[in-house]
């Protein structure tokens, strides 16, 4: 125990504080990360505004959640502000689509969704790190109940299209096999004493020990067919009970085919710190959120706003926007400072008067392709038949996963399952199908798996990101060469112009990244207010 | 083939967020998630349908929103074959960059493409050697 842990807690809070407000942000960061906390996050808590913002205004473009964060903590902190919303709904991508929702792309094609009361798609994002400390706490203070959402089923599919004979195997098997496979080849390795190189004799014997618990070894040190083995990957014949036939473990999967089917793939999913276990979703669709914080804003909220052009000069910023539905009745709001969280393709198209180095940057980060399918079936089969209670399974296809929902389990009834989470040039090659077709590609791909689909299934929705008006792409494709070239100036203010949203942030496309991007515009821009 | 591989390893880490909500190390990348990582068909009219028509829409109308994709049939720009070449290769203003995605003879092979179709006239194929020259201006 080092001396600073003994601090009492409002004493370690000041101190942090006043680091922050010396130093800045990252200052307290990393003297935080000394003294023990904020170890996986840079979410400080609660953002502290203090000093008057002395009359000034702030128009805040887009309410997803960059924007939503920045005018609810502005306008706590007595600023005036105005929020400017291209949809009819806040959220942006934080979005949820219901039965009865009418949804369209650009191109035309429009999609009225029907599915049954209940059943929904989240077509941005869906789950919610245990270490996203930033979404958590809005969602606190927003009354949002959250549930988990289930990242790794063990008895999910891994599918691979040419090998197998095409049939899923079990996430069980692959994830114990790999494991067994490798184990027993270390084990053989170091009983060989070829790894005397690189470990003692006295760790050997307890690498040996371990490689036998990890990878369920049997006695001799090898992975086989047996009770060690169906421990992890489970029985062929299930244990039951009084005379039933007695429980029998199946074949493992060679590491050979484990290898060249690319199935092993799937196992460091999980294991990455973004997708580590606890996560969450919001119980009902990920738009709860958001719409609790936009119910709060309401009042200095327009909806439907098309923004066309962002000017600033000496004295202040004048944004003009259109109705985005009839593009007319043009209008123009002014303010002292202006947020600008639009997506980088419209922003980038848009006229903005701001330096040359901002609009480069705005040019040169194009979005990532995502098309995300939702498919609605008679009956959760998925769970009656296939024992499959929420969780993802991955196949090689093109749809590359379906993800079953984490909610209503083993109840009777219909069900949604997302049928398509595609990217790269797959997700492109979807992308540029219709929405009618995308749905059929998810069924037609999806009864690889399950080929329950054709029978079972009703209606599906599809959403390509790239044809989402109000994003026109799905994520900022940040490579570190952009970064290093361009990062920066998108995050400076610009005279009075100063940009929010996941695409200045290290968490692209998560919604923690857009909330601490926000509250580090946020807060750059109340200090240079204070100091004028 | 040098090339192909450069474009490879780009594109490795910058497909590496596709699939996602957030961009894997490019040492994590999850080929079960981020699926191939080139643009598998090789003619124009395939390459087209498989990636340009997610923006530009399979009649090269273009679409509206907040923003705009701008139509590619009937369009004087694509008079001069370096002005479509460039935007393939290094994107812009919300056209994604292709160089890592695409071998030049897909990129040649496109905007000849688009070039003859959608109510484009313009007959001179668009060159291996000039999609070479302005993947190296890089």
């Amino acid at each position: 125990m080092s001396s600073q842990e003994n601090l009492p807690a409002l004493k370690r809070r000041d101190l942090f504080r006043m680091i922050g407000a010396v130093a800045g942000g990252s200052a307290m960061y990393q003297a935080m990360t000394g003294l023990g906390f904020a170890a996986d996050s840079q979410y400080a808590g609660p953002i502290r505004l203090d000093g008057s913002p002395k009359g000034a205004k702030v128009i805040v473009l887009g309410a997803g959640w960059a924007g939503l964060v920045s005018a609810l903590e502005l306008r706590n902190a007595g600023y005036k502000v105005e929020l400017l919303e291209y949809n009819n709904r806040v959220g942006g991508r934080a979005w949820t689509i219901r039965g009865g929702d009418t949804i369209a792309e650009m191109g035309g094609e429009t999609q009225k969704c029907g599915f049954d009361a209940g059943l929904y798609l989240n077509p941005g994002p869906w789950r919610i790190p245990y270490h996203h400390r930033a979404y958590l706490d809005y969602a606190k203070r927003f009354g949002v109940q959250l549930e988990p959402f289930i990242m790794i089923n063990y008895n999910a599919y891994v599918h691979s299209k040419d090998y197998f004979g095409g049939k899923p195997q079990r996430f069980r098997e692959v994830q114990a096999d790999f494991q067994g496979h490798v184990a027993e080849l270390l084990a053989k390795t170091a009983r060989q004493d070829k790894l005397d190189q690189s470990v003692t004799k006295e760790d050997q014997e307890m690498l040996l020990d371990a490689l036998k618990s990890w990878g369920a070894l049997n006695k001799d040190y090898a992975y086989v067919a047996g009770h060690d083995s169906a421990e992890r990957r489970g029985y062929a014949v299930n244990k039951g009970g009084g005379l039933m036939p007695e429980p029998v473990g199946g074949q493992p999967i060679s590491l050979s085919d484990l290898l060249k089917s690319d199935v092993w793939r799937a196992l460091t999913f999980g294991q990455t710190h973004q997708w580590q276990s606890t996560i969450f979703q919001p119980v009902g669709g990920m738009d709860a959120t958001p719409k609790a914080i936009g119910k709060t804003l309401a009042d200095i909220t327009t909806l439907n706003a098309k923004v066309t052009a962002i000017h600033q000069d000496d004295r202040g910023v004048t944004v003009t926007y259109v109705d985005a539905r009839t593009g007319k009745d043009r209008r123009e709001v002014k303010g002292d400072w202006c947020i600008c969280t639009l997506p980088l393709p419209i922003l980038a198209q848009m006229e903005v008067q701001a330096g040359p180095e901002l609009l480069a940057a705005a040019s040169a980060v194009a979005y990532s392709p995502a098309v995300k399918t939702g498919l609605q079936f008679k009956r959760r089969f998925w769970e009656e038949d296939d024992h499959i209670y929420g969780g993802i399974s991955f196949t090689d296809q093109p749809i590359r996963q379906i993800a079953y929902p984490n909610f209503g389990y083993n109840k009777p009834g219909k069900g949604v399952l997302l049928g398509t989470f595609s990217g790269g040039p797959e997700g492109f090659a979807l992308a540029s199908l219709s929405a009618a077709d995308r749905v059929k590609a998810a069924v037609e791909q999806g009864s690889k798996l399950h080929p329950q689909y054709k029978a079972e299934f009703e209606t599906g929705v599809s959403w390509s990101w790239h044809r989402s008006p109000f994003t026109m792409g799905c994520a900022a494709a940040w490579t570190d060469e952009l970064r290093a070239r361009h990062y920066r100036d998108l995050a400076e203010i610009n005279g009075r112009l100063v940009l929010a949203g996941d695409h200045v942030s290290e968490l692209v496309a998560w919604q923690e990244g857009a909330i601490l991007s926000a509250l580090d515009a946020v807060s750059r821009l109340h200090r240079r207010v204070i100091a004028a | 083939m040098k090339t192909i591989i450069a474009a490879g390893l780009v594109l490795l880490s910058a497909s590496a967020g596709l699939a996602d909500e957030a961009p894997v190390a490019e040492g994590t990348l999850h080929a079960n998630l981020a699926g191939p990582s080139h643009v598998a068909k090789q003619d124009g009219e395939g390459i087209y349908n498989s990636v340009c028509a997610a923006c530009h829409m399979p009649n090269a109308k273009g679409g509206t929103g907040a923003g705009h994709y701008p139509a590619l049939a009937a369009n004087d720009k694509l008079a001069a074959s370096a002005y479509p070449v460039t935007l393939v290769m290094n994107g812009s203003k919300g056209m994604p960059s292709f160089k890592g995605m695409m071998s030049d003879a897909q990129i040649a092979a496109v905007v000849t493409y688009v070039r003859t179709h959608f109510g484009n006239g313009y007959a001179d194929p668009v060159t291996l050697e000039e999609v070479k020259q302005v993947r190296e201006t890089q």
